[in-house]
């Protein structure tokens, strides 16, 4: 086993507020990593840094041993890291289907290649079983913006596994999922997963989804990572317990 | 539905390619100039509704590519030069420029964009004006001479109609094809939420300044084919108004959509002659049907039509 993601004490401030102080984790392949918190502990501030969005103010993050600190969204993209947004991020004039397509044409090719192919890319095939497994085989021509919430945040994850990526980062994959829906959301992250040998980064309020999908827990408070461990030591950690209900 | 759609689109486009093909034999010299002119301006506007409507980066300066195309064939054919290399040269260097001008469009947007595509439409339009050693100031360069094709000559207007008409045909082929392509779907990504599309892979940077540059180039091709038109160039037609007019023929055709710069060229290049019988009352009208058809939709002409063959829906692309 070896880290596919290695952040180092990052940091960032706005201003003279400290949103992400001095967080270091590790990420092993294929592992299900769950980052829980309060509200306003840092969470997405944290995959923003990760991911380009934001640029840290100091520490470093390495993608296979690479540094890829500050590099920009889309060439770390393309090397594999897809995201959800904790508000979802979908394209609503496009069609399903061609949200799902874009999602995964910038890594066919070269950009002239992909001036002269048909525009699905060759992704026809692969979007209809990304349709078939997110089970929205009968919406795929509606237009995104026509779909209701829960389908929506479907879409957006779904988008985020088009291109067969080896690290995903998932903001809160479950808010606002009905509970049919998210039962169903749980058992396909753990399939792509176990299919794919994708290593996923999960950030989720909902405790008893995170609980269920991953196997080792970051707890952050404030900026700090005060726990890590599996589920069952996670919900047993006074700090934590601390941390979100406060002093007794 | 979808069909009776397809069938609905294709009847009016095997009706209007019929038209632009018979027309110019039933009309006066003074009506065949002004449907080439339409299908000069189209060619331009189609450039602006691929940096506008598809990539959603707003441009003032579609005036200032259609004068550097002009000015550049003018200038060169008066000197001897043959059409092909000018016509070649100024859409390739319009291209080029454009991907200059797309580098702002990296820092601001929207209407800070706005500006700074004004004032380079401002900058060009002063060196025509100013530069007289080059530019001929405001007297212009006269007696462009018209190309001929495989010894053909297209110096007659009818002729040369065709000529233009032929020119559209092609360009139409050649920016479907690249909305038809995944570029396409990359440009209105990068419209619609240019933060996603990053996190996708596209490449945000690289699509806008294509955006410009491929905009800007079928501006510059549009000039190389306005210069033999008219015969003769100027600094007035390429000053700010244009680019306004061409952006009134995006917007008002439907931005986003393929035709749109077809129908919004009809309202802005053939219209006003039409309602010419009103004599002065023919601006105000114009302007009043203008208001009124932005009013009622915004999406402009092919937003309406979309709307009125797709009951029960809002308003989508």
């Amino acid at each position: 086993m070896s880290a596919v993601l290695e952040v180092r004490e990052l940091k960032k401030s706005f201003g003279g507020i400290v949103a992400v102080d001095g967080v270091s984790f590790g990420v092993e392949e294929g592992e299900i990593l769950g980052i829980i918190g309060p509200n306003g502990s840092g969470k997405s501030t944290l995959f923003n840094c990760i991911l380009g969005q934001l640029q840290p103010s100091s520490g470093d993050v390495h993608l296979d041993g690479r540094p890829v600190t500050g590099m920009r969204p889309c060439d770390l993209n393309r090397l594999g890291v897809s995201r959800t947004f904790q508000l979802l991020q979908i394209f609503p004039q496009l069609t399903v289907r061609k949200n799902l397509i874009l999602a995964g044409q910038e890594h066919r090719g070269s950009m002239l290649s992909r001036l002269l192919v048909r525009r699905d890319a060759g992704l026809a095939a692969a979007s209809e079983r990304m349709l078939a497994f997110f089970r929205l085989e009968h919406l795929a021509d509606e237009h995104a913006g026509d779909l209701s919430y829960g389908q929506q945040k479907l879409l957006d994850t779904a988008m985020a596994f088009m291109a067969g990526p080896r690290l995903a980062l998932l903001d809160e994959p479950a808010g606002g999922v009905n509970l049919t829906m998210l039962a169903g959301l749980s058992e396909r992250l753990k399939a792509i997963n176990a299919e794919q040998g994708s290593t996923f980064i999960v950030i989720e309020h909902n405790m008893e989804f995170v609980m269920a999908l991953c196997s080792r827990i970051l707890v952050l408070a404030e900026g700090r990572v005060i726990a890590e461990g599996d589920p069952a030591a996670i919900r047993r950690n006074p700090r934590v317990i601390e941390a979100y209900l406060g002093h007794s | 539905m979808r069909r009776h759609r397809r069938l609905l689109a294709g009847g009016a486009l095997v009706l209007a390619a019929a038209f632009l093909l018979i027309a110019p034999l039933g009309l006066r010299p003074y009506g065949i100039f002004i449907l080439s002119m339409w299908a000069v301006m189209t060619i331009a506007a189609i450039g602006l509704n691929l940096t506008l409507g598809y990539a959603g980066q707003i441009s003032l300066a579609q005036a200032a590519f259609v004068g550097i195309g002009a000015y550049l064939t003018a200038y060169l054919t008066t000197k001897g030069w043959p059409f092909w290399s000018t016509y070649m040269l100024g859409g390739v260097s319009c291209f080029a420029i454009g991907w200059l001008l797309g580098y702002p469009a990296l820092r601001v947007q929207h209407h800070y964009l706005a500006f700074v595509t004004l004032a380079f439409n401002t900058l060009i339009y002063l060196i025509f004006r100013n530069e007289e050693w080059l530019t001929g100031g405001i007297y212009g360069i006269s007696n462009v001479p018209r190309p001929s094709v495989l010894g053909w000559s297209m110096k007659g207007g009818q002729e040369f109609y065709y000529f233009c008409l032929a020119h559209l045909v092609l360009v139409s082929a050649a920016a479907w094809w690249l909305i038809r392509s995944p570029w396409g779907l990359a440009f209105v990504a990068l419209r619609e939420n240019p933060m996603r599309a990053l996190s996708l892979g596209v490449d945000t940077r690289r699509y806008t300044l294509m955006a410009f540059a491929f905009g800007a180039g079928l501006g510059g091709i549009s000039g190389a084919l306005y210069a033999p038109l008219v015969q003769f160039v100027d600094p007035t037609p390429f000053a700010l108004g244009l680019s306004l007019n061409l952006l009134l023929m995006v917007v008002l055709g439907g931005s986003g959509y393929f035709f749109g710069p077809f129908l919004g060229a009809i309202v802005a290049v053939l219209l006003p002659e039409w309602l010419r019988f009103a004599q002065g009352y023919y601006l105000m009208g114009y302007a009043v049907l203008v208001m009124i058809v932005m009013a009622f939709s915004p999406t402009g002409l092919l937003g309406l039509a979309d709307r009125l063959t797709r009951p029960g829906r809002g308003a989508a692309r």
